[in-house]
């Protein structure tokens, strides 16, 4: 087919995959063979293939997040050979495909491990203290209407372009995922410092960090302690200078504001 | 008896102000007292739910995905139109307005396409007051740029990534709802069915996606913002979760289904590699803006091609056939979506297609990079390059992209009135999950500015009006008819699980989507469409009798949940080809072969077929009663569309 590589061959593979009914019982690795797997398809794809063969046999399919599969809609999050998304940088789980392997390959697939993303079933986890995050100050407080003329609003390029930069965050869960701490540190970096470099985040940008922070820590995500790890692997490129942006929007706001104890 | 279509009475730019003023006002005391459900949280619904908490309103927001922002609003990439004429070329309300009839090859309705050009603009407002990072000049205004059938440059973007910046600012606008309590937020919930009491909509039917747990929920109002049917297609560009079932649960409670034929095929997408292939990736048609279409100018130097005995750089100028250059002069490679995805399958029936399948035209960008510089052409379109490379393992940059037409958008769907209310009262229906405003083809970088325009500017102050008129006393799943639609749903989850055939949901999903795409895809015929029909009724038993699944009802089970969409797209696949049937006219993204001018163009019957096609469903397995809305042309001239 239309492949890149029409030499490739078709791959067999080993996979190892976290099976866990629901989040109160135990989960453990199973191993399955897939076959005739060409380079060309997606790893979702892969574990389509997988999926159909086992439900065909009368076996549950492994559950996963997964929907755009272009690489924009943060849904799919598989731990691959020990690393967030796969061996691939900058890239989703979905984005990843076959060709990165090699025929006769093992493949271990697991979920996210975070106390703060407990797993709903096999690969699927609960990422819902992310939206808490955001809802505990992750916007510009207006109504619909009654907005300026949006050419009221000047703002530099340089400005804009790194605010856009931050905001393409996918909200994955990645960084999480990568760091020894099961820190969210960059991913409520991302949002704090976007509102933050904007004109329009000016007004609320002292509460929305404080409450941002303290909704994370609520959440049990762990300290940051700078190794990195997450904007390594970092499927959309978030940097850490979000993390600095953070930390001084957060001192900076605990100095000099009265908003929480 | 067919609904009104409410168009208010009045001069075309004056309709929407006196509406706004003749609609009835919900005492804002009073609002509190008022449940609103709303049905998705893309760009539609999350938009709307956050505007009516805003104003007081109840909003219980529900989504299949674990979290608002995963809605599939999120790829679209290109940009959003409004007319804001910052540009200063000529751009008006009234030319986004003509733009977009024409461009729907008039079977849309004038009163709310004007509505639409006359939101547009506070659009971009909302969304930069809110923070969205839009693309600007040097001097810290906003940057525009043209965009596919435009020759003004009226676009917004977030570099390629504006439908993740708007839908994040409709999410952070939802977010501050949630946090306030006035929207309560259902995630991984799914609407099975639709509750009606006395012929009005009252509430919904959900299964909570973890726990398998059937709920029912009671409203004064249902907004169903629930997308579009592209994956009917099985291959489509649509997220893998995309489906119809909320909207056709609707349609079978009683809510008509508009043109369900007219379905836009999007041009710029990466062609099919292999059977395995789960969806097809968009890339935004903003590429052809600068990359060039174009095929060998013989059958043989394009076997030669496919055969790879010859490299595609070896091709000269002379040998190449730029073929939407050489055909639409004035327009070129810009020509709207429909014309430019007809012409990629011309060429390819022609023999001239390109790729190891013949299924595929070149998109080059080498006379722009040649023109400017690679980091130029990376500067604006760096993140396609990117994907493209990621999924066919070849650098754009130093060989033409591959490309070929994919099932992208649906313009059909329910069917509303101007204020966005369906055919059940109490039932709305907002972005793509409407009909409204595309007429038989969308427009580029229009889906984003309808979807918002209906949720943040349009669904406000219509759901008012009926509100207003329904007594403000609490309501309550006490009603049989909640009883019954869980006893239905729960039966229905059964029945699937019960079967136990041989073939998964994903197999008659693919066999489907084979029948739809070559009988009901970029051309159509007669006699396509009745072989068509059949075979999917054959199916649909097939179904019924031989489905496979395992687990239970009671957990997370994702193949039940596929299972449910997929049966409604066996039935909703059969309307669409009977809609196809139906209109013995070509027009926008529905060409029947019959129907063609000398040059192969699309051929109108304005004297008979310029009405919406509203469907009414019967009974199972019976046909479905068709109404029309007949569409009138006040402002518009209609015309032969050229975009030579």
């Amino acid at each position: 087919m239309a492949g890149s590589n029409p030499n490739a061959k078709p791959m067999n593979l080993t996979l190892k995959v976290w099976r866990q009914k629901n989040r109160i019982t135990k989960g453990g690795i199973v191993d399955y063979q897939v076959k005739d797997i060409s380079p060309d398809m997606s790893f979702l794809e892969m574990l389509d293939v997988l999926n159909e063969d086992l439900l065909r046999q009368g076996q549950e399919p492994v559950a996963f997040d997964h929907d755009c599969r272009e690489g924009i809609c943060g849904s799919c999050n598989l731990f691959i050979n020990g690393r967030a998304h796969g061996p691939e940088q900058g890239t989703t789980t979905c984005q990843l495909h076959m060709r990165k392997f090699s025929d006769g390959d093992t493949i271990t697939i697991e979920p996210w491990r975070a106390t703060a993303f407990p797993v709903n079933k096999d690969l699927s986890v609960d990422r819902s203290a992310f939206d808490r995050i955001i809802q505990a100050g992750g916007y510009v407080s207006i109504n619909t209407g009654g907005t300026p003329d949006a050419n009221e609003i000047p703002i530099p390029k340089d400005i804009s372009d790194r605010a856009f930069e931050a905001a393409t965050c996918i909200g994955c869960g990645a960084c999480v995922a990568s760091c020894k701490n099961a820190s969210a540190m960059l991913f409520v970096s991302a949002k704090v410092s976007q509102l933050a470099l904007l004109p329009q985040g000016h007004v609320e940008r002292k509460t929305r960090v404080e409450n941002m922070v303290a909704q994370m820590d609520l959440e049990g995500f762990g300290a940051c302690t700078n190794i990195g790890s997450c904007a390594a692997e970092c499927p959309v490129g978030i940097s850490l200078e979000n993390i600095a942006i953070l930390n001084q929007e957060f001192l900076a706001a605990k100095a000099t504001s009265n908003n929480l104890a | 008896m067919f609904p009104d279509s409410k168009i208010p009475e009045g001069p075309i730019t004056e309709k929407w102000e006196k509406h706004k003023f003749n609609v009835k006002l919900v005492n804002p005391a009073n609002k509190r007292k008022y449940d609103i459900i709303v049905v998705g949280t893309g760009l539609a619904g999350a938009s709307a739910a956050a505007s009516l908490a805003e104003l007081g309103y109840n909003v219980k927001a529900f989504t299949f995905h674990d979290s608002p922002r995963r809605a599939h609003s999120i790829a679209a990439q290109g940009g959003i139109n409004a007319a804001k004429n910052y540009q200063n070329d000529g751009d008006s309300v009234y030319r986004l307005f003509y733009d977009t009839v024409k461009g729907g090859d008039y079977r849309s309705r004038e009163a709310n396409v004007y509505r639409l050009a006359q939101v547009s603009v506070n659009i971009i407002d909302q969304c930069v007051a809110q923070g969205v990072p839009f693309a600007r000049e040097y001097g810290g205004l906003l940057a525009n740029r043209s965009f596919g059938g435009a020759q003004v440059s009226r676009t917004f973007y977030a570099r390629g990534q504006t439908g993740q910046q708007l839908l994040l600012g409709a999410y952070s606008a939802l977010s501050r709802q949630v946090a306030y309590g006035k929207v309560k937020l259902y995630t991984r919930s799914e609407m099975l069915d639709l509750v009606t009491v006395d012929g009005q909509a009252r509430g919904i039917i959900t299964r909570n996606l973890l726990t398998g747990e059937v709920e029912q929920h009671a409203a004064h109002a249902v907004v169903l913002a629930t997308g579009g049917y592209g994956n009917v297609f099985f291959l489509s560009t649509n997220a893998m979760y995309c489906n119809a079932t909320a909207a056709w649960r609707a349609h079978k409670k009683g809510a008509y289904f508009a043109n369900p034929c007219f379905t836009q095929i999007h041009p710029t997408c990466i062609p099919v590699s292999g059977d395995y292939q789960s969806k097809l990736t968009l890339m935004s048609e903003s590429l052809r803006n600068d990359g060039r279409v174009w095929v060998p100018a013989t059958k043989e130097t394009a076997e030669k091609l496919r055969k790879g005995e010859i490299n595609v750089n070896d091709i000269q100028e002379a040998d190449r056939d730029y073929f939407l250059e050489r055909k639409y002069p004035a327009f070129g490679n810009l020509v709207p979506r429909d014309v430019a995805s007809r012409n990629a399958k011309m060429m390819c029936d022609e023999g001239r297609g390109v790729g190891s399948t013949g299924l595929a035209v070149f998109l080059d960008f080498a006379d722009v990079i040649q023109r400017t510089s690679a980091e130029a052409v990376s500067q604006k379109y760096g993140n396609l390059f990117d994907m493209y490379a990621k999924i066919t393992g070849e650098n754009p940059y130093e060989r033409p992209m591959r490309i070929y037409p994919a099932v992208h958008y649906t313009m059909g769907g329910l069917w509303v009135d101007y204020n966005l209310q369906t055919s059940v009262p109490g039932l709305y229906a907002t972005g793509e999950c409407n009909f409204s405003d595309h007429g038989a083809n969308r427009l580029g970088a229009s889906a984003l500015m309808q979807g918002l325009a209906d949720g943040y500017f349009v669904i406000p102050y219509t759901i008012g009006d009926y509100l207003a008129q329904t007594p403000p006393k609490p309501v309550t799943t006490e009603h049989p008819a909640f009883q019954q639609a869980q006893a239905d749903v729960e039966a229905r989850v059964q029945k699937l699980l019960s079967i136990n055939g041989t073939r998964t949901p994903d197999d008659f999903h693919k066999k489907l989507g084979h029948l739809m795409w070559e009988y009901c895809g970029m051309s159509r015929n007669a006699e396509g469409l009745r072989y068509a029909k059949a075979e999917i009724q054959k199916l649909r038993r097939e179904f019924w009798s031989d489905l496979k699944l395992a687990g239970t009802e009671n957990e997370m089970n994702q193949a039940l949940e596929k299972a449910g969409r997929v049966a409604d797209f066996l039935e909703l696949g059969e309307l669409m080809v009977d809609d196809a049937l139906d209109r013995n006219e070509s027009c926008g993204g529905h060409f029947r072969e019959e129907y063609q001018t000398p040059e192969g163009e699309a051929l109108r019957n304005d004297d008979e077929y310029a009405y919406v096609a509203a469907w009414q469903y019967t009974a199972d397995n019976q046909p479905e009663i068709l109404n029309k809305e007949e569409l009138t042309f006040e402002n518009v001239k209609l015309t032969q569309r050229s975009y030579k």
